[in-house]
Order: structure tokens, then C-alpha cells, then sequence
């Protein structure tokens, strides 16, 4: 009964509070969920498009003084397989992007103990001088906070500095399960929730839009997963700042953190109550770097509606022995396959073609 | 569900899988053409449910394939040599019996073997083989040689299918895997498999072994150049015979690798049409009892997603599988027992131990 009326109110497009998304995510059943989400998305998106965006992650460095557990990328300082791009690298790889179609880069790395603001300054100028067209998405919230105590400035003076520099929008990465009780357990030195959450606050009073992501399938409980979920709609709805969120399963090989394999049924039921629940967002990714592209396919009717990046590089879920691979070509047949018309899009999901 | 039951215009057929009436092959196409995958997921999950609740069967096995040298040489198989080709095998009966004794402290409860048809191996091959087995692993179900196979032992013997079963069963056969049933439409066949014997042939061998008391799995490989259609004439033939015989235990839907065969095809099947073929086989085949989720073939992530589409059966540990992953199958080759079954737990079932019968193994 409790169920069906919950069911109910997701029909009549009514938000769910915290319990009933808890009791929906335990109880509803699989062909359930898929449909409510699948509604859901359908009414946001109800021309049949599937879109997806060309760019390329660029890890400009692995030396990271965070030392999560979950994490098989990062090199502590001093390990000889660390490095940080030089300039002449990350000009390479942004011209092969371009090559390829791409329009935006993912500007990613690790809280490296040594690096001022000023690099990073230089960087984004630099690729901004040289490449004015490629859109900079880049530095996620630990990032954020990281510069910020390291050069002994506030979020906002380091986020205006970045923007003024060439900074487009961040992205979600580093969210983790927003619940300080599993951060404590999986990445101890990482910004706390709250942090997260302000980075991400700020930056969109700024101006910036950015996405939300959740890496969930360690330590957390199902409640916290939801409760993620609550934390990031009730920021959309001061801000508006998120396009998309991105939900991922844990890997947890090559990490020194032991958990047990996310199925791709407690994915795609993890995927559905997020549709579900964030009324409030407009894109749902699908994952097909953590689920692979059949997977990634059948989510398209469980909430999703975006397929994401197509990585010409991506290196952070392949240190974990994830190696799915992509060429445009073949995202825009699954998208054809699956049943849906594919389109190519920007950071901000305004469509190119 | 319902209503986008409705919305699809499948209340007849839904009323039919609720009332355990049979699907007609005209109905089946009506399903397949369900553009949601989710409502013929729904569907086959119903029959499912009823059929094994919320269990889940896994069984701790071991695969053997005793040579790849084989006179047939079906274009979407990469696995086949020719006798002197580079990376052609062949196994003695003390390499066999080694295989097993590797594994001997495993509680294994299955043994798996498949092969080439060997162009000289004579019955003498395969009954000492059975023998040693049976010897080595009394507990462990024998599904050995599928019905290809049989017919070509009964050639090259100069015998009788009949005969030849007889002497396997008497030498301790327990039952026959599914295999070289591919698509029975003969056209089909002539384009991929022109040596391998007839579709009717196939299901005649199986009915002389259900006669026998010799159960059997059945499989499809589809995916490569046949249609729905020819899927749903193939489930059809094999729904008549188990009518006749009932000797069919479990049906094992084999999507085709296109990775290193010689069977090139311009449109892969996708991830959504191969779910959607499994949910099919669990509606048409309401006299099979077990539809399994064959991971080796699948990859993990969508065998997990065909337990919601009409499969109960997870398939096995699977020691040194060869023939799936010659084709380019990316699977793992082997599973321990803790992450089968951590991973049906983590699909919502619950996780029983079967041997290759599909009776539950206490624990």
C-alpha cells in the first residue's frame, strides 16, 4: 500500500521525500523503477534523443597527497611513476581532440602538494590563448578546496581567478557518497560533504555550471546513496547550477579498498531512483565506461538520457582494469541500436548538430 | 507494468503467460517487437517467477574440450583446426585425466566436455574417456558430446546413433550438453555451417537420446545472419520436441562473437536485442524448465541484466573455458564460487547450488 502510494506520486510527478525514496529504492521492483525513471526522462526529453559529448580527459597530474582508498590513479609524492604534464603534452592531446571533433577537455588531477595557483593560472591561459574554442571542464570541488588551503585563499577568490583565467565549468568527480560518516572510512583527507557542496554552491553563484556525480557500491549504506541524492537537489533548487549527474558503481580492483562488485542490476536501479528523485536535474549520464556499452544501452530505459563522454582518453577507471573503449562511430550506433536518435553536445547539453 | 502493458497492446499475451497458456509463434513476434525491453523483460520474469521463485541456480563445473580438430568447419566457429594447423589439439586420455586431477580438491559437480569432430578418434576414444571420468568424479554430473559430435562417432564407428549412446550411457554418461543446434532454418545453416549435419538431424539425435533416458540441454547461437523469425521457428521446433520426449532440462541462448570468426556480419547484435531474445526463449518455452544466463558468452554485466530477463540459471565456475573465449569473449575464464555468488545476491536472488542436472546440492 505504502509503495503504491509512493508509486503514485511519482506518477503525478510529485517530489518524494527522503523515507519514501528509501523505501522505493529497497522495495520497488526492478521493471518498476526502470519505468518511473523511464517516464520521468521521457517527459524531460520527449524527442527520443540520446545525446552524447566528444572530449578527452587529461589527467595533467597523478601525484596526490589524498591517498584515497577506492583509488588505483594516484601516485603518493616522491613514487617514481608520478608526473605532471609538461605544456607540450597537454598541446598534443588537446589537437588530437580537436581532430577527432572534440570540443571540450576534462581537466582532472590530484591534490598535488607542491603546485601554486599559478600553474594551474598558466595552464588554463595557455590552452585558452592557444585553443579558444576548446571549453575547459575542469578542477572538481577537492580540487577547489585544496588550492584554496594550500594558497591561503577563499573558495570564491580561488574559483574567480580560475574563471578569469579560462575556466568554463567543473565537473561533478570527488562527490563520492556525500555522507562525512563514508568518507571518514574510504577517503579520510578528501573535503567533507559540506566542502563539496559549497565549492559547488559557489561556483554556480559565479556562473559556473557543473555536473554531480556519486561513486557508490563500498562503503556506504543504501539510506546515505539516497541521501546523496537529497543533498544535491536541495543545492539545484537554490542554484540551478547542475546539468547532469553522473552515477558510477565502484571498481574496486587494483584498490585498497575491498568491496564486493556493483551488479549491473543494482547500477540500474541505482541509475532509476536518481532520476527519480532529482526532479530538479535535467540530464541523467549513463555509464558505459564502468558497465560497458550493453549495459550503458538498456540504462537508456532505466532513467538515462545522455551517453556521456566519448573518452579519447580516460585513465582513472582503467588503472582499475575497466577498459571499455569508444569511438564516436560506435556510441552513435548503440544510441541507434537501442532506439533513440543520437546528437552531439556541449557541456552545457545544448546540441551542436 | 500494466498499463504499459496495455500501451504496447500485449493484454492478450500478458493474460495468456498469467493463465500459463501457450504463446503462439505469431504472438512471439508481436513481443519481440515491443520497443521497451523492460515490458518483455516483465513478461518472461512473470514465467520465470513462477517456475523457480526467486532462486537463482549456479553449479561448480569444469569444462574440457578434448581436441579442436574437426572435420566441419562452420564459418562462425573459431575455435576449429584443421589437423596439422598451427595451434590444432588434441588430448590423450591421461591428459584429460590430469585436468581433472588439478582441480580434484574443487567440489565440482559438473563436467563439461565438448570437441572437435576429430576425424580418427573411434568410440573406444570416448568411452574410455567417460569410464575415467566416472571413475575420477562419481559425484559430478557427465554432460559430455553434443549431438554432432554423437553423429560423427557413430560414423566414423560405422554404428548406429542409437548404439553409440547406448554404449556412452552404459559407460556413464549422464546427459548431453545442448551444442550445434545453431539455427535449425536449413538455408540458414547451408550459409554457416554447410558440413554440420541438418537442423532435423539434430533434433532426431536428441529425441533417440531422450528415448534413452539420456537428458539433454539445448541451445541457439543467433545474432549472426538469421532473423527474429528463424529465432522463433528454432524455439518452436525445440518447444514440439520437448512436448514429445520432455527430455530437454535447460535451454542456453548463445549469442554470436563476431571478434575472431570467419563469419563477417555488417550489424553486431546489440546489448537489448540479445536480452530480448533470452526473455523471448523463457515465454516460448514454457515446457523447458531452465533458461541460463550463459556469462562466458554474455560478459557478466549483461548476464547479471538476463537474470530480469527470463533466465535462472547462472551457469558455473568454469575452469579453462576455450571455445567462447577463442571467439573473442572478454569474460573472465574462471569465477570462484564466493563471486557467483555475491553476484546473485546482488541481483536480489538467492543463490542455490545445482549439479548438471539441475538438482540442488545441499550444503
Amino acid at each position: 500500500m505504502r509503495l503504491q502510494n509512493i508509486i503514485n506520486k511519482v506518477s503525478k510527478e510529485e517530489r518524494i521525500t527522503f523515507d519514501e525514496a528509501c523505501f522505493l529504492y529497497e522495495d520497488g521492483d526492478f521493471y518498476e523503477l526502470g519505468k518511473l525513471a523511464d517516464e520521468i526522462r521521457r517527459k524531460k526529453h520527449p524527442n527520443n534523443i540520446v545525446t552524447y559529448v566528444v572530449d578527452r580527459n587529461i589527467n595533467y597530474s597523478n601525484i596526490c597527497v589524498c591517498g584515497c582508498k577506492f583509488c588505483a590513479f594516484y601516485r603518493p609524492p616522491n613514487d617514481p611513476s608520478g608526473y605532471v604534464i609538461t605544456f607540450e603534452e597537454l598541446d598534443k592531446k588537446i589537437e588530437e581532440t580537436i581532430q577527432l571533433g572534440g570540443t571540450q577537455i576534462l581537466l582532472q588531477g590530484s591534490l598535488h602538494p607542491d603546485l601554486k595557483l599559478d600553474f594551474y593560472i598558466e595552464m588554463l591561459s595557455h590552452i585558452k590563448q592557444k585553443y579558444p574554442q576548446i571549453h575547459i571542464h575542469g578542477f572538481s570541488p577537492p580540487e577547489i578546496v585544496h588550492f584554496s588551503k594550500i594558497n591561503n585563499l577563499s573558495i570564491e577568490q580561488i574559483l574567480q581567478r580560475l574563471i578569469d583565467a579560462g575556466l568554463d565549468s567543473i565537473p561533478g568527480g570527488g562527490a563520492e557518497i556525500l555522507v562525512d560518516r563514508v568518507r571518514k572510512e574510504v577517503s579520510p583527507n578528501k573535503c567533507t560533504a559540506d566542502e563539496w557542496l559549497y565549492v559547488m554552491e559557489i561556483a554556480h553563484n559565479l556562473g559556473l555550471k557543473t555536473t554531480a556525480t556519486m561513486m557508490f557500491g563500498h562503503r556506504e549504506t543504501k539510506k546515505e546513496r539516497i541521501l546523496h541524492l537529497i543533498k544535491l537537489r536541495e543545492l539545484q533548487d537554490k542554484t540551478k547550477g547542475f546539468t547532469a549527474f553522473i552515477p558510477w558503481g565502484f571498481q574496486p580492483d587494483n584498490t585498497r579498498l575491498k568491496a564486493r562488485k556493483v551488479t549491473s542490476v543494482e547500477y540500474l536501479r541505482t541509475l532509476a531512483i536518481s532520476r527519480i528523485v532529482l526532479d530538479n536535474f535535467q540530464n541523467i549520464q549513463v555509464s558505459w565506461v564502468t558497465m560497458g556499452s550493453e549495459i550503458a544501452q538498456l540504462a537508456l530505459f532505466f532513467g538515462g538520457n545522455d551517453f556521456g563522454s566519448t573518452m579519447i582518453e580516460e585513465n582513472v577507471v582503467a588503472a582499475t582494469g575497466v577498459k571499455f573503449r569508444m569511438s564516436i562511430e560506435q556510441i552513435r550506433k548503440h544510441i541507434k541500436d537501442a532506439g533513440f536518435i543520437p546528437k552531439q553536445r556541449k557541456m552545457d547539453y545544448t546540441i551542436i548538430e | 507494468m500494466i498499463k504499459k502493458i496495455k500501451d504496447y497492446k500485449l493484454e492478450n499475451v500478458y493474460k495468456k503467460i498469467i493463465n500459463g497458456e501457450r504463446i503462439t509463434v505469431s504472438e512471439a513476434k508481436e513481443i519481440y517487437n515491443c520497443p521497451d525491453p523492460k515490458v518483455i523483460g516483465y513478461l518472461a520474469h512473470l514465467v520465470r517467477k513462477k517456475l523457480h521463485s526467486n532462486i537463482t541456480t549456479y553449479v561448480l563445473n569444469q569444462h574440457i574440450n578434448y581436441t579442436n580438430i574437426c572435420v566441419n568447419r562452420c564459418k562462425f566457429c573459431a575455435f576449429s583446426r584443421e589437423k596439422d594447423q598451427d595451434g590444432a589439439f588434441e588430448l590423450t586420455i591421461s591428459q584429460i585425466k590430469r585436468k581433472i586431477e588439478e582441480n580434484i580438491n574443487e567440489p565440482i559437480r559438473e563436467i563439461h566436455i565438448v570437441g572437435g569432430c576429430h576425424p580418427h578418434f573411434g568410440l573406444d576414444y570416448y568411452v574410455d574417456m567417460i569410464k575415467e571420468l566416472k571413475r575420477l568424479r562419481p559425484n559430478a554430473t557427465l554432460k559430455c558430446f553434443t549431438a554432432v559430435e554423437i553423429h560423427h562417432i557413430a560414423k566414423i564407428s560405422n554404428l548406429s546413433v542409437k548404439d553409440v549412446l547406448i554404449k556412452l550411457k552404459h559407460a556413464g554418461l549422464d546427459m548431453m550438453p545442448g551444442g550445434g543446434a545453431e539455427i535449425f532454418d536449413s538455408e540458414i545453416r547451408r550459409k554457416i555451417c554447410p558440413e554440420k549435419i541438418s537442423g532435423e538431424k539434430w533434433l532426431e539425435i536428441i529425441e533417440t537420446a531422450h528415448s534413452l533416458g539420456i537428458k539433454t540441454n539445448c541451445t541457439m547461437l543467433f545474432g549472426h545472419i538469421e532473423s527474429v523469425e528463424h529465432r522463433i521457428h528454432h524455439l518452436d521446433k525445440l518447444r514440439r520436441l520437448q512436448d514429445k520426449t520432455n527430455g530437454f532440462i535447460c535451454f542456453i541462448p548463445l549469442p554470436f562473437l563476431t571478434k575472431n570468426s570467419r563469419l563477417k556480419i555488417k550489424n553486431e547484435i546489440s546489448g537489448i536485442e540479445k536480452l530480448k531474445t533470452i526473455a523471448l526463449a523463457r515465454i516460448m518455452l514454457d515446457n523447458i524448465p531452465h533458461i541460463k544466463s550463459y556469462w562466458i558468452m554474455l560478459g557478466l554485466k549483461l548476464a547479471q541484466a538476463a537474470l530480469y530477463f527470463g533466465a535462472n540459471d547462472f551457469d558455473g565456475t568454469v575452469v579453462e573455458e576455450k571455445i567462447g573465449h577463442m571467439a573473442g569473449a572478454t569474460s573472465p575464464n574462471v569465477l570462484a564460487r564466493k563471486e557467483l555468488e555475491d553476484m546473485i545476491t546482488g541481483c536480489g536472488f538467492k543463490p542455490v547450488q545445482r549439479d548438471g542436472l539441475f538438482r540442488f546440492v545441499s550444503q
